[in-house]
C-alpha cells in the first residue's frame, strides 16, 4: 500500500457475525460482554468505523442487533465512532437504527426487490438520519460486468437523488467485489470491472463514495494468506486510485505494496488487471510456493522470550517493544534486592545498548523515542514499589543529573527539543520541560528552584537567537553557574561563539548540533573527571570563531543607491498585470485532508526526525532506509487515521490588493505599505539587485497578494493528549505531520491562487514533484526568510489578514506565528518574479529602513541582525 | 395573516436582523405563586395525586396565566413566543397519571400562543411567530436507568415516537414552527424528528423545524455524551430551519459550544442559555444587563440569527436582549464542503 491509503476509510469487520467466528460464537453463546470488548478493541487499534452484523440463521437478529447496539452505547470508547448497521434484512437494519444517537450508514440497500421497495428504504433511511450502502444489485441479481455495475448505480443514484432527495454525499456504492482467478474465464475481468466502474461511477454520480468487501476477490486462495493478502494489497492499489474511499477490510490481511514480492506482484497484478490469459495458471503454480510462509505481519520471530531476562529488557529496549515488558520488569524486579537496581541493572545497560546503538548510526531517532516509551513503561511499573520503599526507608531515587529544557520566549517550535528530552531522559537524566515561549526569568527561576545541572535552549526562528543572547546575559547578572546548552534549527556554532558567551563568563556554553549529541555532551560536562577537557577544548574552538570572524575582510557592499539603480526592470508598458477575481480578504475552511495530504514535500519530514535524505529515495537508504521506512509506516497509520477522523481542521486567509511599488517599498491603495529589503552584494555580468519591489509595477493597476495559512491548534492539543499518556513518539509525529500540512496548505492555496483567485495560470498542471521544484509563475515569499528577512513585516501582513479574528493565528512577541504549524507571506504574480537571498545589508540601508519602519537604527539592527553585513556595537565603540 | 405567509415575514427579517425568541417560562409561573388548587382548577379537584408543578396542565386551568406571560414577552421584543407543552407528551404527563389529557394540554398551549400572538400582530404590526415547544420527555432512549443493566431501556424509540407524533399533531394548526428543544439524549430528539417527518409524509403537516440541544456541563458534551457538531451531524437530516443550544448553561459557559455549532452548521443559529448558573437557592442571579452584555458580543461577533433566554430569564432580559442586539448584523450561513457527516459521540467526516 502506499499513499493512497490516507484516503481510505478502513471498515473492520470484527463485530460482524458473517466476517468472525469467534465474534458468531460469542453471540450465539450469548457472552454479549465478550462481544463488547471486541468492539472495544477494534476502536482502540484504530477502527473508525464499526461495522455491526447479526445475521445469522438460528438468531434473532432484531434483538441481538438492539441489545447489542445498547450495550456499546454505554461504552463512550466505542460509542465515540459512527456504526455501520450491517443486514440483509430490512427489520434488522430499522431495529439498528431506533438504537444509534449519532449518525450512522446503513449497509446495505438495493433494488433487488424493485425501485419501490428501494425508495421506500431509502425515505426511511432518510428519516432516521443514515447515510447508506447501496449494492449493485436489481431485480435481475447482482452486477457483475463494468456495464451493469455503471447501469444500476446510475440509476439508483438518479432515484435517490432526484426522487427520494437523498444527498449525494450520504451515498455510498457497493459495486460488488467478486472472486477472479476462479478457473472459469468470464471471471477474469471482475476485478477490472469493479475498477472501471468505479471509476465511471464517481465521475457520474458526483458526491458519493465506493466502498467493497475486499476479501472477495481472494476467495480462490483460500487457506493461502499470503498470496491473498498480496491480491488484496494490489486490488486497493488500483482501486482507491479509481475512487474508491472505503472498504470492509482486515487490516491485518493487507502488505504494504512496494514489499510484496515483486515476483508475486506481478503475478498478481497479471491477475487482477487481467493482463495476460495464462495469469490464473501462472499465479496457481506460483502460490504453492508461498503458501504456508507467514506474511511480514505475522512474523514474530520469539526465540528471544529464551532469553534469560536481562537479555529480554535490553531486547524490548532496542527493538521498541511493550508488550511484555511489565511482565519482565516484574521477574527482574523479583530477582534483585531493591526496584531501583532494575533501573541501574539492566534497564540502563538496555538504554546505553540503544545509546551505543544510536550513538553510532545504528539505530534512528524514531527508534530511539520507542525504545524510551519502553523505558518509560518500565519505570511506570517500578514507580510503585520504589515510593514504598521509599516510604521505608527515607531513600531518594538517584538520577545522573538534572536537566531544564525550554524554548525561548517568543517561539513555539518544541519539536527538536522533545526529542532532546527524550533521549535524556531514557538516558537516566532527569527532564524537567518548561515548555515553549519560556520567559528567561521563568527559566533561570525554575533553574534554581529545581537544583538544575544544567539548562537547555531551544529555539527555531531568528528571533530566538537574540533571546537566548538575553537569557545568557541573565545569567551572568545572577552569576549563576549551570552550563548553558543552545540548540535548535537556526542556532550554530558561531552565533554562540561571537553573540552568546561573550555575554556570559560565569558559566559554560556549549552548541549542540543535534539531538544525538545531547547524551554526550550532558555526560561530559556533568563528569567532573572529563568536563575540563571538554570545556577548555570548546572554549579555543569558540575563540577561534570569533577571530576568525573578526579578521575576515569584510566583504565591500554597493551603496544603497547604487543597488537601487541595478534593481530588475522590466518593461512594465508591454504587460499587463493580472487582476485578482476579488480585492480584500477571504476565509478558506474546511479543507479536505485527503486533498492536502496530496500536497505534502515528505522530505523535510524526515529531517525533522534527523534523518538525512530525499523522499521517496530515503526509504531504500542503505543506511537509514530500514529505520526511514518504519517511521514511514506509522506516520501512514497515523495519516489514515488523522485524515479519516479529521484531527485537523486547516485554515486560510488569503487577500489581494491594489499596490505599487515605490522605490523599495510596496504601497497599497488602503494607505498600508510592505517594505522590502534589496540586495547589496556587488554583482558580475550585470545581474540585477533584487528586492520584492521590483516585482510589482510602479504605476497603473497591479495588485500584491497575502496569505496566512494554519494547520489549527488541534495538533498541540493532541500532541499534548499523546505526551499525557507517555507516548512520546505520537506526540513528536503528530506536530512534524502538522507543519507538513501547514505548508501543503501553503503549496494548496498557492496553487489555488494562480489557477482560481488569481487565475494567471488557470491552466496549470503540475506535478507534486514540480510544486515543490518550484516549476511555477509567481512567487510566495515569507517575512523571515531570505527574500525578506524581517520577521516584524508580519505585523502588517496579519493586520491586513485580520489573521487572528479569522482564522485564530497570533504573532507572538518575537513574531513567530501561534499555532506553530502556520505559514504566512506575500503573493507576487509577475513572470519575471524569482526567490533570491537578501543577503548581507550595510549602514545605509538599515538607517533607510528604519526611517521608513519609524524605528530607531538601534531596533533596525537589532531585528536585522542577523543579516548585517557589519558589527553594531564595534562602530558604536568607536564613535564613543 | 397565515401560518405560511407569517413565516416567510419572519424568515425575511431574519434576513436583516437577529431574531429575538421569548424567555422562560417555569421561572415566570413561579412568580405567580401558584397554589394546588390553581393547578387542579375545578375539573381537577379530586385527582388522585398533587398537580402542582405541573406547568403545562395551567393550559388548561389558568390560561389566563400563560397568556398573560406571551404577552409580557412579546411586548418586551420578542419576535417568537414558544408554547407553554415542554412536557405534553403521554410519556411525561404519566408522572402525573394524565397520559390521556397530553395531547389536549398541547392543543391548548398551542391555542393561547396563537391567540396572544394574533392579538399582538394586530396591535403591534409586526408578525409574531408562535414555536411549538417539543421537550426532551423525562426518559432516554440511549442512557438505562439501571446501573447493573446497561443494555436496558425504559422506553423504546417507537414509543417516544409516537407520543412526539400525538403531541406535534395536536399543536400543528396553531403554530407556525416546531422546536425540538432541550435535547440532552438525541436519540430522544432522532424519535421526534422521526415523528415530524412521519407526520408530514403521512397528514401532510409540513412546518419548518428547529432544533435546540443542551450541553450539560463543563465536558461540552450532552448528557447522551456527544459533542456539538457530533450532535449536529445526528440530526442535519431534519434539514433544520435553526440549530442551537439552549438551558443548562448560562451565556459566558455556552459560548464556545455555540460557536463550535456556528461554525459547522449550514442553517441558521438559535441559542438561548440560562441567566447564568443558579445559586444554592435555585435561583437564577444573573441580571438583563450581564445577560444582554454577553449575547450582544455573541451577535456582534456573528455566531446567532435567533437569540432569547432560557431558565431564570424575564421580560425584563429579553427587553434588554432585544435592545442589545438591534443593530448587530445576524451571522451569514457559512459553505460547507461536500462531504458525509457522520457521528458517534465524536463527529467522523469522509469527504466526497
Amino acid at each position: 500500500m502506499t499513499e493512497a491509503r490516507a484516503t481510505f476509510i478502513n471498515i473492520g469487520e470484527r463485530t460482524n457475525i458473517t466476517g468472525s467466528a469467534v465474534f458468531r460464537k460469542m453471540i450465539t453463546e450469548g457472552r454479549y460482554g465478550d462481544a463488547v470488548d471486541v468492539a472495544r478493541q477494534q476502536v482502540e487499534s484504530g477502527a473508525q468505523i464499526i461495522d455491526v452484523n447479526m445475521d445469522e440463521g438460528m438468531l434473532d437478529g432484531v434483538q441481538a442487533m438492539t441489545t447489542y447496539l445498547n450495550l456499546i452505547a454505554a461504552e463512550p470508547d466505542i460509542a465515540r465512532v459512527p456504526v455501520m448497521i450491517d443486514s440483509s434484512k430490512w427489520e434488522v437494519i430499522e431495529a439498528g437504527l431506533k438504537c444509534v444517537q449519532g449518525k450512522p450508514i446503513v449497509n446495505s440497500i438495493s433494488m433487488k426487490e424493485g425501485e419501490d421497495k428501494f425508495r421506500e428504504q431509502a425515505r426511511a433511511c432518510l428519516s432516521y438520519g443514515a447515510a447508506v450502502v447501496v449494492m449493485a444489485f436489481d431485480e435481475q441479481g447482482q452486477a457483475d460486468t463494468a456495464a451493469r455495475k455503471i447501469e444500476i448505480c446510475q440509476r439508483a443514484f438518479r432515484i435517490l437523488t432526484e426522487e427520494v432527495g437523498f444527498p449525494p454525499e450520504d451515498i455510498i456504492f457497493d459495486p460488488n467485489v467478486f472472486a477472479v482467478a476462479t478457473g472459469i474465464e468470464e471471471h477474469n475481468t471482475y476485478a477490472l470491472d469493479f475498477i472501471e466502474a468505479t471509476k465511471v461511477i464517481r465521475q457520474t454520480c458526483p458526491g458519493c463514495h465506493i466502498s467493497g468487501g475486499l476479501s472477495n476477490v481472494s476467495f480462490s486462495f483460500r487457506g493461502n494468506e499470503p498470496v491473498r493478502r498480496a491480491m488484496h494489497s494490489v486490488f486497493l492499489y488500483y482501486a482507491i486510485p479509481a475512487g474508491m474511499d472505503m472498504g470492509i477490510v482486515n487490516a491485518g490481511q493487507l502488505d504494504i505494496y512496494d514489499d510484496i514480492d515483486p515476483e508475486l506482484r506481478d503475478a498478481v497484478e497479471d491477475v487482477i488487471l487481467n493482463r495476460r490469459s495464462d495469469a490464473t495458471d501462472r499465479l496457481v503454480d506460483l502460490a504453492e510456493r508461498f503458501k504456508g510462509q507467514k506474511g511480514k505481519v505475522q512474523v514474530k520471530d520469539l526465540a528471544w522470550r529464551e532469553l534469560p531476562v536481562a537479555k529480554r529488557l535490553q531486547h524490548a529496549l532496542v527493538h521498541g517493544i511493550t508488550e511484555y515488558i511489565d511482565m519482565d520488569t516484574e521477574e527482574a524486579r523479583l530477582n534483585v534486592e531493591r526496584p531501583l537496581h532494575v533501573i541501574e541493572g539492566p534497564l540502563m545497560a538496555g538504554m546505553n545498548v540503544v545509546g551505543d546503538l544510536f550513538g553510532s548510526g545504528k539505530m534512528f531517532l524514531p527508534q530511539v523515542v520507542k525504545s524510551a516509551r519502553v523505558m518509560k513503561q518500565a519505570v511506570a511499573w517500578l514507580e510503585p514499589y520504589m515510593e514504598a520503599e521509599k516510604r521505608e526507608l527515607g531513600l531518594e531515587r538517584k538520577s545522573n543529573g538534572k536537566v531544564i529544557l525550554a524554548t525561548v520566549k517568543g517561539d513555539v517550535h518544541d519539536i527538536g527539543k522533545n526529542i532532546v528530552g527524550v533521549v535524556l531522559a531514557c538516558n537516566g537524566y532527569e527532564i524537567v520541560d518548561l515548555g515553549v515561549m519560556v520567559p528567561a526569568e521563568k527559566i533561570l527561576d525554575a533553574a534554581v528552584r529545581e537544583k538544575a545541572d544544567i539548562i537547555g535552549l531551544s529555539g527555531l526562528i531568528t528571533p530566538s537567537l537574540d533571546e537566548m543572547v538575553y537569557v545568557a546575559s541573565e545569567m551572568q547578572r545572577r552569576g549563576m553557574r549551570q552550563p548553558l546548552l543552545i540548540g535548535g534549527a537556526t542556532t550554530s556554532a558561531a552565533h554562540t561563539a561571537v553573540k552568546i558567551e561573550p555575554a556570559i563568563r560565569c558559566a559554560p556554553v556549549v552548541h549542540v548540533v543535534d539531538a544525538s549529541r545531547a547524551v554526550g555532551v550532558v555526560s561530559t560536562l556533568l563528569s567532573d573527571e572529563d568536563r575540563p577537557v571538554f570545556l577548555n577544548e570548546v572554549r579555543a574552538r569558540y575563540e577561534r570563531m570569533r577571530e576568525a570572524r573578526k579578521d575576515g575582510p569584510p566583504r565591500p557592499r554597493l551603496p544603497i543607491a547604487e543597488a537601487r539603480a541595478a534593481r530588475l526592470k522590466f518593461d512594465w508598458k508591454c504587460y499587463t498585470p493580472p487582476r485578482p477575481v476579488y480585492e480584500g480578504v477571504r476565509t478558506f475552511e474546511d479543507i479536505d485532508l485527503a486533498t492536502l495530504a496530496r500536497y505534502i514535500d515528505w522530505t523535510p519530514y524526515f529531517s525533522a526526525w534527523d534523518l538525512a535524505g530525499r523522499y521517496p529515495a530515503i526509504l531504500q537508504d542503505k543506511i537509514v532506509g530500514e529505520a526511514a521506512s518504519s517511521l514511514w509506516r506509522d506516520t501512514q497509520a497515523m495519516m489514515q487515521q488523522l485524515v479519516g477522523e479529521g484531527w485537523l481542521k486547516p485554515k486560510a486567509v488569503v487577500g489581494f490588493w491594489k499596490a505599487n511599488s515605490s522605490v523599495d517599498d510596496i504601497k497599497l491603495a488602503g494607505g498600508e505599505s510592505f517594505l522590502t529589503l534589496r540586495q547589496q552584494m556587488i554583482k558580475d555580468n550585470g545581474q540585477p539587485n533584487f528586492a520584492l519591489a521590483d516585482f510589482v509595477a510602479p504605476e497603473g493597476d497591479d495588485w500584491i497578494g497575502g496569505f496566512c495559512v494554519t494547520a489549527g491548534p488541534e495538533a498541540e492539543e493532541i500532541a499534548q493528549k499523546f505526551a499525557a499518556r507517555g507516548d512520546d513518539y505520537s506526540s513528536i509525529m503528530v506536530k512534524a505531520i502538522a507543519d507538513r500540512f501547514a505548508e501543503a496548505m501553503a503549496e494548496y492555496m498557492h496553487e489555488k491562487v494562480r489557477k482560481e483567485l488569481w487565475a494567471y495560470a488557470p491552466d496549470e498542471a503540475l506535478s507534486t514533484e514540480e510544486l515543490i521544484a518550484e516549476k511555477y509563475q509567481g512567487i510566495r515569499p515569507a517575512a523571515g526568510y531570505p527574500c525578506q528577512p524581517d520577521h516584524t513585516e508580519k505585523a502588517t501582513l496579519f493586520r491586513l489578514l485580520e489573521a487572528e479574528k479569522r482564522i485564530g493565528v497570533e504573532l507572538t512577541s518575537s513574531f513567530a506565528m501561534m499555532p506553530a504549524s502556520s505559514v504566512s507571506g506575500l503573493y507576487l504574480s509577475h513572470p519575471g518574479s524569482v526567490y533570491f537571498a537578501v543577503g548581507r545589508i550595510d549602514r545605509d540601508q538599515v538607517a533607510d529602513y528604519a526611517a521608513r519602519k519609524g524605528w530607531e537604527t538601534r531596533m533596525a539592527e537589532r531585528w536585522l541582525a542577523p543579516i548585517l553585513s557589519y558589527d553594531p556595537f564595534v562602530m558604536a565603540d568607536a564613535v564613543a | 395573516m397565515n401560518s405560511q405567509d407569517r413565516f416567510k415575514a419572519l424568515e425575511a427579517l431574519a434576513d436583516q436582523r437577529i431574531l429575538v425568541l421569548d424567555g422562560a417560562m417555569g421561572t415566570q409561573i413561579q412568580n405567580y405563586r401558584l397554589t394546588e388548587a390553581d393547578f387542579q382548577g375545578s375539573r381537577f379537584a379530586d385527582w388522585e395525586i398533587p398537580l402542582k408543578g405541573n406547568n403545562d396542565l395551567l393550559n388548561l386551568t389558568r390560561p389566563d396565566v400563560i397568556g398573560e406571560i406571551h404577552r409580557k414577552y412579546i411586548e418586551a421584543g420578542a419576535d417568537f413566543v414558544e408554547t407553554n407543552t415542554f412536557s405534553a407528551t403521554t410519556i411525561a404527563m404519566a408522572d402525573y397519571k394524565m397520559e390521556a389529557l397530553a395531547a389536549e394540554i398541547a392543543r391548548q398551549g398551542a391555542r393561547i400562543a396563537r391567540e396572544v400572538a394574533d392579538e399582538a400582530e394586530a396591535r403591534l404590526g409586526r408578525p409574531v411567530g408562535v414555536m411549538g415547544a417539543i421537550g426532551p420527555t423525562n426518559k432516554t432512549l440511549s442512557l438505562s436507568p439501571n446501573v447493573n443493566d446497561p443494555g436496558y431501556r425504559d422506553v423504546t424509540f417507537d414509543q417516544v415516537r409516537e407520543a412526539y407524533f400525538e403531541q406535534a399533531e395536536a399543536m400543528a394548526p396553531f403554530i407556525d414552527v416546531f422546536l425540538i428543544e432541550t435535547v440532552f439524549d438525541t436519540l430522544n430528539a432522532k424519535a421526534a424528528i422521526k415523528a415530524l417527518l412521519d407526520l408530514r409524509a403521512q397528514k401532510g403537516i409540513d412546518l419548518p423545524i428547529i432544533i435546540s440541544g443542551t450541553i450539560t456541563d463543563a465536558s461540552g458534551r450532552t448528557l447522551s455524551g456527544q459533542t456539538a457538531e457530533a450532535f449536529w451531524n445526528s440530526v442535519r437530516h431534519a434539514k433544520p430551519w435553526a440549530i442551537g443550544l439552549n438551558c443548562a448553561l448560562g451565556a459566558d459557559l455556552m459560548r464556545q459550544h455555540i460557536a463550535a455549532i456556528s461554525r459547522v452548521a449550514d442553517t441558521r443559529v438559535i441559542a438561548y442559555p440560562n441567566a447564568g448558573l443558579p445559586n444554592a437557592f435555585g435561583e437564577y442571579d444573573e441580571t438583563p444587563d450581564q445577560t444582554s452584555a454577553h449575547l450582544k458580543e455573541w451577535a456582534n461577533s456573528g455566531l446567532v440569527n435567533v437569540l432569547g433566554g432560557c431558565c431564570g430569564t424575564s421580560p425584563g432580559h429579553i427587553a434588554a436582549i432585544a435592545q442589545a442586539i438591534r443593530s448587530a448584523a445576524p451571522r451569514k450561513l457559512p459553505e460547507v464542503s461536500r462531504a458525509m457527516r457522520l457521528s458517534g459521540l465524536e463527529p467522523f467526516t469522509v469527504a466526497s
